[in-house]
């Protein structure tokens, strides 16, 4: 059972699990088919929003106030509040831009303030779950329509016309009748002055008048800083009298200092002082694990002093986790019955019925996030208030931690939320801000804390390691009629409370239970496994050895049944519909109600189209080239992907070409979405290649680029190809960041095996192609 | 006392002269264009110019580079409008931007040494430069945009 202590008080997975009561009124109620095959389909097409998001049941829901988003200078200048953090999706571009669009401002008379972390205000901005477009398309474009209305009531006024007669157009509000014209900066004062119009008397724009929205024309309000090496992340604010530290943390979840010698550190140039940092028994949500810090005049003196520490760690219970043994362990899990999570019909009978069962055993190592920027955060506690500047993803959630770690009212804490040099999951936890606060309280300064890639790799909040298995039985006709699914892997909940032996929700609903294919049987089920290190969110989550493990099966059948790959997905996703989950006791689907959001088996089979036709899919290939495809819906979008390898004789593999079709909704940023995708491919390739974080002795054996390598550009995909698939008029809009990684590593493996016709079952690739 | 040159500017460091120059520039004298990501020569973040050579200041000594004349992302151009800057914007290179500044300066370094890359000379020249939001296909783009004229 998956125990969560507190789930009021809890952040990040607290919320999943209010979702998770919510969304139960997410009931079927057969929409029918939607979709269609319509490339040309409109963006935006209608005033009103026919949707709902789960944008409300997220902590502090939504905030639609143009007060608190909108200032207007006497100049004409339109400030709008960016309150979500930017880790490379575009999102401070993409929010702010949709205020601009609706209150007619001039985009280059716009400039984007960053918000501090505060929900009461702002609303939720926990930046996660691929929500922000999502979840503030709506309340932006109220934002934007209120303050233009708000502008032209002033206008009215000042002209003594009725209010139907102005209109506000590219940052002037007009009166064609007269032909008067007066800028927003003329009319700042007075629209202040003006009441906030109800949410329902809004009148939205006409999408055909967008200029900005769906246009992909604006370049992200931070590109000129970043060229010129004045965008400020995290590290790179500083105070006067600011002090710079690191910390040696134990190497084994849960472990504890035993004693430390700081002689030799203090003696290196440049070392102040050597001292303890407070940790939490684990499982302790995002507070820190604790350790020696050194504080030095500069990082690279801190650095050098902790090389010199000598400390003699406890490792707790955790100390015997060995990876090899561990994988052994849950693969034998999965041979086994579990936890029933979803079963329709009756899959074992079927499988004992069937002409031929197909096994495919599909293994996943933990993987670390390595964003170019480790964690580092600057905190100055001073008088009974803290000043924390740090790349988090969660400016509240960090608030909250930091307020309750020092003992002070959330109100005496200011979370200043610098850019983020890549996010991934990692910087949903503030552990590093809460260390920097800690150490400036204790020492009386300005601190720094900074992560090593070491820190970062070895104490960070691993993705979880997994071992998927499928049976699929198949009658004498080939078709597929009964599917178990087995997942076995530590859960996220076990980082909130101990004895979480069991995914939650959100995770069997990340490509287990709301697997999307027309099979009359259908089991999965969740056997036990039990954390040993942390383990949090990593781009995409569990749909990452999901999807693999899906649509590796799918290559697998089509292997078997010697069918086309891209027909036998099609086959199995079958007809166009929208999927039932009645035996599923909680769906989650996202957090998002499941009338918005349903899966459309229709759009799934759209970007499968999209793709094999857009890239070329049954192309003929050299010797050596093979071609891989498939499908995922995560995080309510729908993509499809095609990969074309070729392994040389030595097994060198070289990506020539990837062709990735999403479905997202309604859309506000294309060349955005573009670059999210492009780079999802370089993530899976990174994962499906190299990814592996193994443990001895409890302690992550990898540190560094060297031994835990990323994708770099001379292995990168030659090209890459990103086939936006218009939405129909009335889609909302779903996630962008994270659903482009899943379908990576299996489209690859797929065309590997039509390259070469070896099966990859167990991630990385590493030399698995050299023999 | 040891004496640097860092855009131009002359300067005098009394600290440890084994300090990495990555430190030097970020924590003594401010200029934090240039980034920290691992340390150990392995990602490219923090590359500047040393005598016209793209050099890893993490792993670079103050001591080394004494007499040298360092140029950091900020002195790259007084304006910001080295042809590479200028490439990066018009090809929308950057996600997070975080390494950037360590690819611009690595992709300056490879156009003073070979002014017109292939496609094969930019992958390779590149390669040492991580990027893990995974925009090496505009920052290829970019560099070959810089090289044929922004």
């Amino acid at each position: 059972m998956n125990v969560i202590t507190n789930p009021g008080k809890l952040r990040g997975i607290e919320r999943r699990v209010q979702v998770e009561k919510i969304s139960r009124r997410g009931i079927l109620k057969g929409l029918g088919i939607a979709g269609g095959f319509v490339l040309a389909a409109p963006v935006m097409t209608r005033q009103a929003f026919a949707y709902k998001t789960g944008a409300g049941d997220m902590p502090h829901g939504t905030v639609a106030d143009p007060r608190v988003f909108v200032a207007i200078a006497s100049d004409g200048t339109v400030t709008i509040v960016a309150h979500r953090a930017e880790m490379g999706t575009g999102v401070r571009t993409s929010l702010p831009m949709i205020v601009a669009e609706e209150m007619e401002a001039d985009w280059s008379r716009v400039k984007v303030q960053q918000a501090h972390g505060d929900e009461v205000r702002f609303g939720n901005q926990d930046t996660d779950g691929s929500r922000s477009t999502r979840h503030y398309l709506l309340p932006m474009r109220q934002i934007g329509a209120s303050a233009r209305a708000m502008l032209e009531a002033a206008a009215a006024k000042r002209w003594g016309v009725p209010a139907a007669e102005v209109k506000a157009v590219n940052h002037e509000v007009v009166h064609s009748a007269t032909s008067r014209r007066l800028g927003f900066g003329e009319l700042a004062a007075d629209a202040a002055k003006e009441p906030v119009p109800n949410v329902e008397g809004l009148k939205l724009k006409n999408p055909k008048d967008f200029r900005y929205l769906g246009k992909g024309q604006i370049g992200i309000v931070d590109l000129r800083d970043i060229t010129v090496g004045a965008a400020q992340y995290g590290g790179d604010v500083t105070l006067p009298g600011t002090k710079y530290a690191v910390i040696a943390r134990p190497p084994v979840t849960g472990g504890k200092l035993k004693s430390f010698d700081a002689t030799d550190a203090m003696k290196v140039s440049g070392v102040e002082k050597v001292m303890e940092v407070q940790g939490w028994p684990w499982p302790s949500k995002f507070q820190p694990v604790g350790g020696v810090a050194v504080i030095a005049r500069n990082t690279g003196a801190a650095i050098k002093g902790r090389d010199a520490l000598k400390i003699v760690w406890d490792d707790g219970a955790n100390g015997k986790y060995e990876s090899t043994a561990y994988r052994t362990q849950i693969e034998e899990a999965a041979r086994k019955p579990g936890l029933v999570v979803r079963k329709e019909g009756d899959v074992d009978a079927a499988l004992k019925g069937a002409d031929k069962v197909i096994v495919g055993e599909y293994y996943l190592p933990h993987l670390a996030h390595v964003a170019m920027e480790p964690p580092v955060a600057l905190a100055n506690v001073k008088d009974g208030r803290c000043e924390i500047w740090a790349p988090v993803q969660s400016p509240g959630g960090t608030r909250e931690d930091v307020a309750k770690t020092l003992g002070i009212p959330q109100e005496n804490v200011t979370v200043n939320v610098t850019l983020l040099g890549g996010g991934f999951g990692r910087k949903s936890k503030c552990d590093f801000a809460i260390e920097a606060a800690l150490l400036s309280k204790a020492i009386g300064a300005p601190v720094k804390v900074q992560w090593t890639r070491e820190d970062d790799i070895r104490n960070g909040f691993l993705h979880t390691v997994s071992a998927e298995r499928i049976e699929a039985g198949l009658d004498k006709s080939g078709k597929v009629v009964a599917w178990r699914h087995r997942s076995v892997a530590p859960s996220i909940a076990s980082t909130f409370a101990p004895n979480a032996v069991h995914q939650a929700p959100f995770e069997l609903g990340m490509g287990l239970i709301d697997m999307p294919f027309e099979i009359a049987n259908i089991q999965c089920e969740n056997p036990e496994a039990a954390a040993h290190t942390r383990t949090g969110w990593f781009r995409a989550v569990s749909n990452i050895p999901r999807a693999f493990a899906v649509q590796s099966m799918v290559g697998e059948l089509a292997h078997a049944t010697k069918r086309d790959q891209k027909d036998m997905l099609l086959e199995l996703i079958g007809s166009p519909r929208i999927v039932k989950l009645d035996s599923v006791k909680d769906p989650w689907n996202y957090g998002e109600p499941y009338d918005s959001y349903p899966i459309d088996t229709a759009r799934l089979r759209r970007v499968v189209e999209v793709v094999a036709d857009k890239g070329g899919w049954g192309r003929a290939m050299p010797k050596g080239h093979g071609l891989g495809i498939a499908a995922h819906r995560s995080f309510v979008s729908y993509i499809a992907t095609i990969v074309e390898v070729s392994v040389g004789a030595k097994g060198q593999l070289v990506v020539h070409r990837v062709d990735t079709a999403i479905d997202c909704g309604t859309f506000v940023n294309p060349e955005r979405i573009e670059s999210q995708i492009e780079g999802a491919a370089i993530m899976g390739l990174s994962l499906a290649k190299y990814g592996e974080i193994t443990f001895k002795d409890g302690k992550v054996q990898q540190g560094n680029f060297d031994d835990f390598p990323v994708i770099r550009m001379d292995e990168a995909p030659l090209i890459t190809h990103v086939h936006i698939v218009p939405a129909d008029a009335d889609a909302p809009p779903s996630g962008v960041g994270e659903p482009g990684v899943p379908p990576f590593a299996p489209a690859l493996i797929n065309a590997i095996f039509a390259a070469t016709g070896k099966r990859i079952r167990a991630l990385p690739i590493g030399k698995q192609l050299e023999t | 006392m040891i004496k640097v040159k860092v855009n131009g500017q002359q300067r005098d460091w009394d600290g440890d002269p084994d300090l990495p120059l990555l430190w030097y520039l970020r924590d003594e004298i401010g200029l934090t264009g240039t980034k920290f990501a691992c340390g150990q020569a392995l990602c490219g973040a923090c590359t500047v110019i040393v005598n016209k050579q793209a050099i890893r200041a993490c792993v670079t000594s103050v001591s080394d580079v004494v007499d040298r004349e360092i140029t950091t992302i900020e002195g790259l151009h007084p304006t910001g409008d080295h042809a590479v800057q200028k490439a990066w914007r018009q090809v929308n290179v950057p996600q997070c931007g975080f390494c950037q500044t360590g690819q611009i300066m690595q992709a300056a370094a490879l156009l003073m040494e070979n002014p017109k890359p292939n496609h094969d000379q930019i992958r390779e020249a590149m390669a040492g430069n991580i990027c893990r939001c995974g925009c090496y296909q505009r920052i290829e783009n970019a560099v070959h945009l810089a090289s044929t004229g922004v």
